[in-house]
């Protein structure tokens, strides 16, 4: 075996986890850099992720990482266990990052094939150094007097901390159609104990005494818990219990100075009032701003309650299954034979002019159901953009940091769904806008007071769906495009090819997506190597889809992306040349009509060109372009079909139409790109009756006419 | 990993498909193709034209919801175009991971062909022009040219460069 192939299964497992942890892990520290508070919930997250990490990394023998994250996972494990007041969160932020993206580095090392060589020792040793930090302020505060009404709260020595002091409480409630509830009851405290030692239940002798098989059916059987879990992991556990009918969670504070010891029953009735879900109390509790160290004033609680509902993504994910993709492409193909073949069937010649009712009836229901599948199929693929927004996230922020700008990243839409496939090719493009946009764009906070602009500026980040397409806006508020410079730099690299005078601010503002374009003066790390519009642009176009942009000078810029919803569904136009069949992508049609005989006129290099309400086309014939026999040459026999791609637009000649309809967009087989790239072909799609049809490429065709 | 069972199968199919070989008629002369790259045989159907490839690519067919090029090996060797008819086969191989279907006059058989019956082709440049043939194959005083397949599929950078 290969030491490190990715065709090893448990290895691609181990990559595939680890990432998605990593990104959970990204999400959550990002989460709560803005809320500026740790929540419980959010750092038992990270826990959990570094812990999960480091148990799998060293199974894998990647003793790197694994080190790394068991250093992260200590520090964890004390922020969990005290507590502790941090005035300072942007440091344990940078840590973490730092942290994740050195894990990312080892990982993606190890998909290359590489040995994960990284070494880590400065980052384990800068951790070292916080949590050292951290104890000692930790200790220096307990030692620290404690203020009047706190006081009672305090459990012995360091053992508890106020977030368990908010004692966690679970009704469960067992199907009725199942006696033996005390024996149900037992089965849940035994696994239970394998998650923590620390909770207690009534009634308590449910081993011994049948009777409380009643006494759960009436009163539920109720567990209380003492320490460390959050209130997502017990309600993740609980909810997992056999013949599990119901389940109440909720957090109460227990009178003060109550020992370990109390006995729950003791405030078993508690009147409804005062049980409040963890749920309410986590949108009851507004987060005030942290602390400072030592402000004797606030109430612990507060902090230990600091925002649990910022990291329910953890939770969530249960209900997901991830598949590969080449399965759901073989699905699709699959579902696109099923098509055929049902058609192959209903509408067989063998049957025509039969009447046969229970077979149409029978033909009808098969249609509808193919159809359903068809689209269920299309939807699978069908993913929503948040991912690739989220990421944005830690973009804006590192940038941030570097360039000392102020900007708030605001997503909106990030719902929208779109294909699979589209979403690999729009992610770089719009992590390039995002970096334009703060590197060129956003002025730095004392320029934009200057100007009356509000310091922290806003980057819009927007989905939506218009029509069969998606549209995409990264829209910043910063100072928007100089129109200017972006003449005199066109000049200087002499990227104007036109009256310059008949050019409009949108032309102007176009000139950027050319090739060798770039305004910044000075190139930093992040943009500005002049690469960047082309390249977004041709990346777009690559999806079908296209990029304008528009801006105002001093209050910002959008740029819009237009991507198709999907690659593999199209409208198209059939058309018939001789034998072949060809689909034009209705999009690109404006009209189509038979030319008149005078229409058309040639001009002296055989070019041909036909006059339409005073405008004059080129004329494309198919026939000629792709070498293939037809009888159909005089231009009153055939069609024209008027296209447009890119502001270019000229005349197809076809034999004649067939008709409209959708159709699933194959790529050619890749022996025959190896061959050749086809200019002119997008690519190829089966018929009802199982032919082939080959797909026009129009922005192909005009190129090369 | 790999499953121990599946290694053990393959290793079988390996075993029993070893030494096999498809023959097939282009005009007179019997070629043979190892019978592991053979995925099936279809008879000769409609072909979907694709402009601007080289002339013994034929074009695509629909194999089942799934669209594969197909060669004309006549063509491939230079030879005479013929026109298809009920005997024309498409032999559909897996070579390298690119499925082509493959253009033949007719398909005769499978026949088995021991190691020490194999010659290499004789080193003349104008029996083998492009290296297609990799060895001779005796069977029972016949001559089978046996193919090698990725020289078959490859394109020469000159004879690539020519079309364009």
């Amino acid at each position: 075996m290969t030491e490190f192939g990715t065709s090893d299964p448990l290895l691609e497992i181990y990559l595939h986890e680890n990432s998605q942890l990593l990104e959970q892990l990204e999400q959550s520290v990002l989460e709560c850099e803005e809320a500026n508070a740790f929540s419980s919930a959010a750092i038992d997250v990270i826990f959990r992720i570094m812990h999960t990490i480091k148990g799998s990394s060293t199974m894998m023998n990647f003793d790197n990482i694994a080190a790394l994250s068991h250093v992260i996972e200590d520090l964890f494990a004390f922020i969990r266990e005290h507590q502790p007041r941090l005035t300072d969160y942007s440091a344990l932020s940078d840590l973490l990052l730092q942290g994740g993206d050195f894990i990312k580095l080892e990982l993606y090392k190890i998909r290359q094939g590489d040995s994960p060589d990284g070494d880590s020792s400065l980052l384990k040793s800068s951790i070292h150094r916080y949590l050292e930090e951290l104890k000692r302020r930790h200790a220096g505060q307990r030692d620290a007097p404690v203020s009047e009404e706190d006081a009672g709260d305090i459990l012995d020595e360091g053992t508890h901390s106020i977030a368990q002091d908010a004692h966690l409480k679970a009704i469960l409630f067992f199907d009725d159609d199942y006696n033996m509830e005390n024996v149900r009851a037992y089965q849940v405290v035994h696994s239970l104990k394998e998650l923590t030692e620390h909770f207690s239940y009534w009634p308590e002798d449910i081993e011994t005494n049948p009777d409380t098989a009643e006494m759960i059916k009436i009163q539920g059987f109720q567990l209380f818990f003492r320490n460390g879990e959050s209130p997502e992991t017990i309600t993740a556990f609980l909810s997992q219990a056999p013949c599990l009918k119901h389940l109440e969670i909720s957090e109460t504070t227990p009178p003060a100075g109550m020992s370990e010891s109390a006995s729950p029953p003791d405030f078993m009735p508690e009147p409804s009032v005062d049980v409040r879900s963890a749920d309410d109390l986590s949108s009851a509790a507004e987060q005030p701003p942290v602390a400072p160290t030592g402000h004797p004033t606030l109430p612990e609680e507060t902090q230990s309650l600091a925002k649990p509902s910022v990291s329910t993504s953890g939770t969530q994910q249960s209900s997901f299954i991830s598949v590969n993709l080449a399965k759901l492409d073989e699905l699709m193909d699959l579902v696109g034979e099923l098509v055929i073949a049902e058609s192959m069937v209903t509408q067989n010649p063998e049957l025509a002019g039969l009447e046969l009712e229970q077979f149409r009836k029978a033909a009808r229901q098969l249609r509808k159901i193919t159809g359903e599948i068809q689209d269920k199929v299309m939807s699978i693929r069908m993913v929503p953009l948040v991912n690739t927004f989220q990421k944005m996230n830690r973009i804006v922020r590192d940038m941030c940091k570097k360039q000392e700008k102020q900007v708030r990243l605001q997503l909106v839409g990030e719902d929208t769904e779109v294909d699979k496939n589209i979403i690999e090719h729009i992610s770089d493009p719009i992590m390039h806008l995002v970096r334009n946009a703060i590197d060129h764009g956003i002025e730095a906070p004392g320029e934009r007071a200057a100007s009356g602009k509000n310091e922290t500026a806003t980057l819009t980040l927007e989905a939506k769906n218009v029509g069969g397409e998606v549209l995409i806006l990264v829209r910043d508020d910063g100072r928007g495009l100089n129109r200017e410079k972006i003449m005199e730099r066109a000049r200087e690299r002499n990227l104007i090819f036109r009256d310059e005078a008949e050019m409009s601010d949108r032309d102007i503002y176009n000139l950027i997506f050319l090739p060798g374009f770039s305004t910044k003066e000075v190139i930093t790390e992040f943009s500005g190597r002049g690469v960047g519009m082309d390249v977004v642009l041709r990346n777009i176009e690559s999806v079908g889809g296209s990029v304008s942009v528009d801006s105002a000078a001093g209050e910002g810029t959008t740029i819009s992306i237009r991507i198709p919803l999907t690659l593999a569904i199209i409208d198209g136009m059939n058309v018939k040349v001789g034998r072949s069949r060809y689909t034009i992508p209705t999009t690109a049609i404006k009209e189509s009509f038979r030319a008149d005989p005078g229409s058309v006129v040639v001009d002296p290099e055989g070019n041909e060109m036909v006059m339409v309400r005073g405008q004059c086309y080129a004329v494309l014939r198919l026939y000629e372009r792709f070498k293939v026999a037809t009888n159909v040459t005089a231009m009153e026999e055939g069609i024209l079909i008027m296209v447009e791609q890119d502001d270019q637009t000229f005349c197809i000649f076809a034999d004649q139409l067939l008709g409209q309809q959708q159709v699933v967009v194959k790529s050619l087989p890749s022996y025959i790109r190896k061959i050749r790239n086809i200019r002119g072909l997008a690519g190829c799609t089966m018929l009802g009756d199982g032919s082939i049809s080959l797909i026009l490429d129009v922005g192909g065709l005009a190129l090369t006419s | 990993m790999t499953n121990p069972t599946t290694q053990l199968q393959t290793e079988q199919e390996d075993d029993t498909q070893a030494g096999k070989f498809l023959t097939f008629l282009i005009g007179t002369d019997v070629y043979g193709i190892e019978i592991r790259y053979v995925t099936e045989i279809i008879g000769i159907q409609a072909i979907t034209e694709v402009p601007e490839l080289p002339e013994h690519i034929r074009g695509i067919i629909n194999l089942r919801g799934k669209i594969i090029p197909v060669m004309d090996v006549r063509l491939r060797f230079k030879k005479p175009f013929r026109d298809y008819n009920d005997r024309t086969c498409i032999v559909v191989v897996e070579l390298s991971e690119v499925s082509i279907g493959l253009i033949v006059d007719s398909v005769s058989e499978v026949v088995q062909i021991a190691e020490e019956d194999i010659v290499p082709p004789p080193d003349l440049k104008a029996g083998n022009p492009q290296g297609f043939i990799k060895g001779v194959g005796k069977v029972g005083g016949e001559i089978k040219l046996l193919l090698d397949g990725d020289k078959l599929l490859q394109h020469e950078e000159a004879e690539h460069l020519s079309h364009l």
